[in-house]
């Protein structure tokens, strides 16, 4: 018994991985099973989580912080600041919808063709964008996706609907895709995305190529004088965040229905870039969360503002708050001044680890049947 | 020919706009290495506060009215630009990529409060008789309003050149550029430089954003961050931290925005522009000028 005691005091690692699984495999569960759960969550959303509405923010959401974790993938792991990561979202949103709605391809052929040019694009103007660093890469990759954001807006070619954007056509895609009473699919292909991003994301920078991505931001001029050539690193990473980006943005048409020029512009490359430093910069979880709650908060903050509570307030609080943009605007301008390691940098390293130690101590003393 | 002048004079009224956006961000970046997206809020901050300024002041006379009107923006663009350097940005010196950010977040916030204060849609720009009609250059009929812009984006390139080598900030705030941490071992203060450089910034963006009002004849919140990115573009091109590579690029800009518009479709300028930037960053990697 005694040594039993000792055992329990440091759990071993095996049982904190099991823990780990565990609340892993829960959390997946609670995800998948959202559309089942008729459950009210006052407060946060107005409908109750399985009606369609809500789904459909949550799809949103899930997308979002997906997404805001690509961009994280290149900002935060490998040190690469580019403004023109919208390019790569627009490019899934526009090429599938397009595709369906312009040259009647199915749904598959048409997402099919979306990841190829995620493929393609990316690894070209990577190649081309990756020649400059610092500033000089930053502006580089704002002015190729200006110039898709001038295209897509001027629209010569009569396919991108212009300033209106184009919907897609829904008598071309699979019946579970249409409708209101499908919202539950759109919100399931959304969390398939994340948890595509999420594993993807995981994987990769658990292996080796992912680990000196971190060393290219670290150290660039180290990683060369290893004898290794630190712009393929860059290359990869750019290649494979900005892939994973433009799938999201294929998800997005699907879920909205639709491709909307908003995506193609600075501000939501600018965005991301908000998402990801409120969350925490170079975490992956961070830049998740950091997703999700500015969508949120920029869904919400719409609805927040036109409460009583804040009409009737004299116009000096009313005019900045009725704003969601000034909001997040100032929590993240106060992220940057107070917390620069962002959500993820409030919770300490030590709380998580020492909470997954509690609950391995549990799981260990539940095993022992005691 | 007519065409040809026509275009030519709007192309320089639009130089003329991305250069005092322009001026400002240059030195800023040159100096401290920030690049400040809160620029173009400072554009916006300055169309309005004329704006605001003209619809007050219709006791004055059409001069003086209009006159004051742009002293007004100054004022508030200085103030606003300052208020900014001192409360957001200094903080962060030392993290160059905390202060882009702070500026991206300021960029938000200061165009929220714009389009909650005033609205999204474009507002009629009051701008004096006097001004308000074409004259006629060289047998061509050009808006007086084009001919104004370049003269006055001409008179801030004159004073900021003064400014700069003829006066001891000017002589400081160079040799910032070119060696900020030797100045600072120099024991000179660059940390009220860099205030200045701020306040002058905010100063000739907001003279843009009054300006932007008199050359469209109205304004709205999002010609700041649109006005913002050719900005961007112009001083990269220039080259950072030089006054004169911003002026020359702005031209080069503006000209081949106005011509390609015209003669090819409108939006393939704007591609154009897009296209000469990746062009040069490609072919000198290193980026123009100093600071990349």
């Amino acid at each position: 018994m005694g040594a039993g005691k000792g055992d329990l005091k440091v759990p071993s690692a095996r049982a904190v991985q099991v823990v780990r699984w565990a609340g892993l495999a829960v959390g997946v569960a609670a995800v998948a099973l959202i559309p089942f759960a008729p459950i009210g969550v006052p407060g946060l959303f107005q409908a109750p989580l399985s009606s369609p509405g809500t789904l459909q923010l949550l799809a949103t959401l899930l997308v979002f912080g997906a997404t805001a974790l690509t961009y994280d993938l290149q900002f935060g792991f490998t040190g690469l600041l580019s403004f023109g990561h919208a390019l790569y979202f627009a490019l899934g949103c526009y090429v599938t919808t397009v595709s369906v709605t312009r040259f009647h391809l199915g749904l598959g052929p048409a997402m099919a063709l979306a990841a190829m040019a995620g493929l393609v694009v990316p690894a070209a103007l990577g190649a081309v964008c990756l020649r400059t660093r610092g500033i000089a890469f930053a502006m580089v990759t704002l002015a190729f996706a200006q110039a898709l954001s001038i295209a897509v807006l001027d629209d010569p070619l009569h396919l991108t609907g212009g300033s209106v954007g184009l919907p897609l056509d829904s008598t071309r895609l699979p019946r579970a895709f249409v409708g209101v009473f499908n919202t539950a699919n759109l919100y399931w292909l959304a969390a398939a995305y994340a948890g595509l991003v999420c594993l993807t994301s995981w994987w990769v920078l658990r292996s080796s190529p992912g680990r000196f991505w971190r060393a290219v931001r670290d150290n660039e001029l180290r990683v060369d004088l290893m004898g290794l050539r630190a712009f393929w690193f860059k290359l990869m990473a750019f290649v494979v965040s900005s892939f994973l980006c433009t799938l999201g943005g294929a998800v997005y048409a699907v879920v909205l229905g639709q491709a909307t020029p908003d995506v193609t512009t600075v501000d939501f490359t600018l965005a991301l870039l908000v998402m990801v430093v409120i969350g925490g910069t170079g975490t992956g979880w961070g830049a998740f969360l950091g997703g999700v709650l500015y969508t949120y908060l920029d869904d919400r903050l719409n609805q927040v503002a036109a409460a009583p509570a804040i009409s009737h307030l004299p116009p000096v609080l009313e005019l900045p708050l009725s704003q969601p943009l000034f909001i997040l605007g100032a929590i993240f301008v106060l992220m940057v001044l107070f917390f620069p390691h962002g959500l993820a940098g409030l919770m300490p390293r030590s709380l998580a680890q020492n909470a997954r130690r509690r609950l391995g101590e549990l799981v260990v003393g539940a095993s022992r049947g005691q | 020919m007519n065409a040809v002048l026509v275009l030519t004079i709007t192309g320089l009224g639009l130089s003329a706009l991305y250069f005092l956006v322009a001026a400002g961000l240059s030195l800023i970046f040159g100096l401290e290495d920030v690049l400040n997206f809160a620029h173009g809020a400072f554009l916006s901050v300055g169309a309005y506060a004329a704006w605001w300024a003209s619809q007050h002041l219709f006791r004055f006379a059409d001069p003086a009215r209009f006159t004051l009107a742009l002293v007004f923006a100054l004022v508030v663009g200085a103030v606003v630009a300052g208020l900014v350097e001192l409360l957001v940005v200094r903080p962060l010196y030392g993290h160059a990529l905390q202060q882009v950010l702070v500026t991206v977040g300021l960029a938000l916030a200061l165009s929220a409060l714009i389009q909650g204060g005033w609205g999204a849609d474009a507002r009629a720009f009051w701008v004096p008789r006097a001004l308000a009609g074409t004259g006629t250059v060289l047998g061509a009929r050009v808006a007086l309003s084009s001919l104004l812009t370049v003269a006055v984006a001409l008179a801030v390139l004159a004073a900021l050149e003064l400014f700069l080598h003829r006066t001891r900030y000017g002589a400081v705030i160079r040799a910032g550029v070119e060696n900020r941490e030797m100045v600072a071992a120099l024991g000179i203060d660059v940390r009220r430089a860099f205030t200045v450089v701020f306040c002058l910034g905010g100063m000739a963006a907001a003279l843009g954003g009054a300006l932007t009002g008199v050359y469209y004849g109205s304004i709205d919140p999002s010609q700041g961050p649109s006005l913002l990115i050719f900005a961007f573009i112009v001083v990269v091109i220039g080259g950072l931290g030089s006054i004169a590579g911003s002026a020359l690029a702005s031209l080069v800009v503006g000209l081949l925005q106005q011509f390609v518009n015209y003669y090819a479709a409108p939006g393939v300028g704007d591609l154009a522009v897009m296209l000469l930037l990746a062009l040069v960053l490609l072919v000198r990697p290193w980026g123009l000028g100093r600071g990349t």
